[in-house]
């Protein structure tokens, strides 16, 4: 076992890919010199040389499209895009391109290629820097889309994207990169077709990703506490999803609260709700609520952006709702 | 259509198990007729209609245990179609020519209970019904832990001897039922009702010495005549003296509910009978202060017979107007009773004791009680209360006059 950061954790996960695979290299807007804007790659050119921790120009459309062209030529670009606000400029390489030319080739094309992205809110950096799109690019298929939460995740889960031979985007929560824990040093590459149970329970499933895991875990331990047993459900995989697990812990419990930083409509949550409902309709003992944001952009003053994202005291109450104690 | 709904017999009952039905569908019933047995915390009590009609379904089965305000059954009026509320009429009847026929009002809309859909397919297992459960869910909704409750106390019902459901149980075990504990469950309606009392009534207490020596000589010279069947005890005297005080005194006979008073224009009185191993009843004789005394005393046994047997009509329990509680020849002088919501007074004799007596300036021995008043403020007040005990004691002195 070793502690250190979510940052640390996919530093020493580049670390490793980097040094074991030759083909294998980063690129994105001042994640050389400047070690990147988390600094997640901070110290990496120095230790692996400007050839393969690649500055790019400010131009989304150009880089990530480059990182398409590099990975069906044979190579396993990583490439790391400041926000997935910015990514929506990239969108075309990344839809239309990367994630269809496998299929519009008859297979003769695959586009190895990892894009990483940070996501959500609670930095104060206002609408434009701050919003949860993951569920965007888990419409498209072609992709598959995962989001570490836990620092364990970090370090183990770029190692099964570059071992796929199609697209994979990492979404990581600017909430996360100073959170602190454990890794198992020698566990393999994280599963990216399994979510995890990170808290077992038998009353009410509170199923979540991201950066939102923390906040889950924070109302399952209050919700202990008054004698609701929640089991915690980390996606993991935001495409595909691990129905299995999902609807497996819902039939435990009877009930699901499903927690998202992205907005209510048209969520992933959305999405979960809605496969609980056609396949897990006759075990559920209340109705599914979701726990989103607050629709409107992220606003920049803190008490709002805070008022606007989901809560710990919000969650354990959904969760109290669906149980019934809620008195 | 009218529905038949499980009655509250009495401010201390949430919930009473269907026993028996004594009628099937398509059978005739007048107002007042006896169509079911149902178990509640204190007796089995015959339940009377109050709907004239042909009954058209019985809704809950034997056995079931249901909420006060549960539908138990339909009855349809006279000229009524059958099945009305569930399958309407196909068609509406060509007009006629002598004018408008009048249309029938659409049936109301069915509610669909709340019940969430796991505690349905765990009910439709189990045999159970779930739309008859009481749900804690939100907004009521039934939940599977309400559905397996209501299944284990089905278990628990079944234990019981009781006459075979229509429809066999189900072939999972049930959980083991605890045992029915009637102690516990009387202590318990009762010590609710008597709570709720002590809370929301304001309580004043008054009492008066009476004498009852021209009382004890009236009965002693009428008993003298009868049969030892038809003596009359004392405590007849005392009813019937009580019903026409209450008669003089409205204040005192009636209920206060949802923050008013209402008086009652006839005297039901409820009379409370301790029942065997722990706890009170207090069916009503009605019209007491209208009986006979010997009809008083006939209705005083029957009551009493019926309780201890517990066999009493529903209208029984819940119309008493005001409560009586004697104690008898065993019990102590003078007692202060709790009210009986939502009633507004009760009216407390204690035992009738050979004690010493001032009359007509000398001490003497005489049969002497103790009549008490505990009334509610809110309805009345200490001189209309000690009102009350001056006619019910003049009465008494009286006797002939009853």
């Amino acid at each position: 076992m070793a502690t250190m950061t979510y940052r640390e954790a996919i530093r020493e996960a580049h670390r490793e890919a980097l040094s074991s695979d030759p083909r294998v290299f980063l690129m994105g807007e001042d994640v050389g010199r400047y070690g990147g804007v988390f600094a997640v790659s901070l110290g990496m050119a120095e230790e692996f040389g400007e050839e393969r921790i690649r500055d790019t120009p400010l131009s989304e459309v150009g880089f990530v499209g480059a990182g398409v062209g590099a990975a069906s030529a044979g190579m396993r670009p990583i490439v790391e895009v400041m926000t997935v606000n910015f990514s929506l400029l990239a969108m075309d390489q990344i839809v239309n391109g990367a994630a269809t030319l496998r299929h519009m080739s008859g297979g003769q094309l695959s586009v190895p290629l990892v894009i990483r992205m940070a996501t959500g809110a609670g930095k104060q950096v206002a609408a434009q820097h701050s919003h949860s799109f993951e569920n965007w690019y888990a419409h498209v298929p072609g992709l598959r889309v995962a989001a570490p939460a836990t620092v364990h995740d970090a370090r183990f889960m770029l190692k099964a994207a570059l071992a796929d031979p199609d697209p994979v985007i990492l979404f990581e929560h600017v909430l996360l990169y100073n959170m602190s824990g454990e890794v198992e040093e020698l566990a393999g590459p994280v599963d990216l077709r399994r979510a995890a149970i990170r808290r077992a329970g038998d009353d009410v499933s509170l199923i979540t990703y991201g950066g939102s895991l923390p906040k889950v875990l924070e109302a399952a331990e209050h919700l202990a506490s008054g004698g609701i047993d929640a089991e915690v459900v980390d996606l993991r995989a935001l495409r595909p999803l691990d129905l299995e697990t999902i609807l497996s812990s819902v039939r435990k419990t009877h009930r699901a609260v499903v927690v998202d930083e992205g907005w209510h409509t048209g969520s992933l949550a959305g999405e979960i709700s809605a496969r609980i409902a056609e396949d897990a309709l006759y075990d559920l003992d209340a109705p599914v609520e979701r726990i989103c944001s607050a629709e409107a952009p992220v606003p920049y003053p803190h008490h709002l952006e805070q008022a606007a994202l989901p809560k710990v005291d919000e969650i354990a109450a959904a969760a109290k709702r669906r149980v019934g104690s809620d008195g | 259509m009218a529905e038949f709904k499980m009655p509250s017999l009495g401010a201390d009952m949430e919930a009473g198990t269907l026993l028996e039905w004594k009628v099937a569908p398509g059978d005739i019933v007048k107002r007042g007729d006896i169509i079911a047995v149902v178990d509640t915390e204190k007796a089995a009590i015959e339940v009377e209609s109050f709907h004239a009609g042909v009954v058209d379904s019985l809704v809950v089965e034997q056995g079931t245990k249901v909420p006060v305000g549960t539908t138990l059954a339909v009855i349809r009026g006279e000229g009524e179609p059958a099945g009305a509320p569930a399958s309407p009429p196909q068609a509406a009847a060509p007009p006629s020519a002598n004018g408008p026929t009048s249309t029938p009002a659409p049936p109301a809309p069915l509610r669909r209970p709340r019940i969430s859909p796991a505690a349905r397919r765990r009910a439709r297992e189990l045999g159970v019904d779930a739309a008859q459960i009481t749900g804690s869910g939100e907004r009521n909704a039934v939940t599977l832990a309400d559905v397996e409750r209501a299944a284990s106390a089905r278990a628990a019902d079944a234990t019981k001897p009781s006459p075979a459901p229509e429809h066999p149980p189900p072939e999972a075990p049930p959980p083991e039922p605890p045992p029915v504990d009637r102690k516990a469950e009387v202590m318990r309606a009762m010590g609710a009702a008597m709570a709720k009392s002590k809370r929301e009534i304001p309580h004043y207490y008054l009492s008066n010495t009476i004498d009852l020596e021209p009382a004890i000589a009236f009965l002693a010279a009428e008993n003298a005549a009868r049969p030892i069947e038809r003596r009359i005890v004392p405590g007849v005297l005392l009813l019937k003296a009580t019903a026409l005080a209450l008669r003089a005194i409205p204040e005192l006979n009636g209920f206060f509910e949802g923050g008013t008073v209402r008086h009652a224009e006839a005297v039901h009185l409820g009379t409370a009978v301790s029942l065997r191993g722990g706890g009170i009843v207090a069916p009503a004789i009605h019209h007491a202060g209208e009986l006979p005394l010997e009809d008083l005393m006939w209705r005083l046994n029957d009551v009493v017979r019926r309780a201890r047997t517990r066999r009493l009509k529903s209208s029984e329990l819940s119309d008493s107007t005001a409560t009586v509680t004697s104690l008898g020849d065993r019990g102590s002088e003078a007692v202060y009773g709790v009210i009986y919501p939502p009633q507004v007074a009760l009216i407390g004799f204690g035992r009738i004791s050979e004690r010493p007596w001032v009359y007509a300036g000398q001490v003497v021995s005489r049969p002497l009680v103790v009549a008490s008043l505990s009334a509610d403020h809110r309805a009345s007040d200490g001189h209309r209360g000690a009102a009350f005990l001056r006619i019910l004691e003049d009465k008494l002195k009286e006797p002939e006059s009853l």
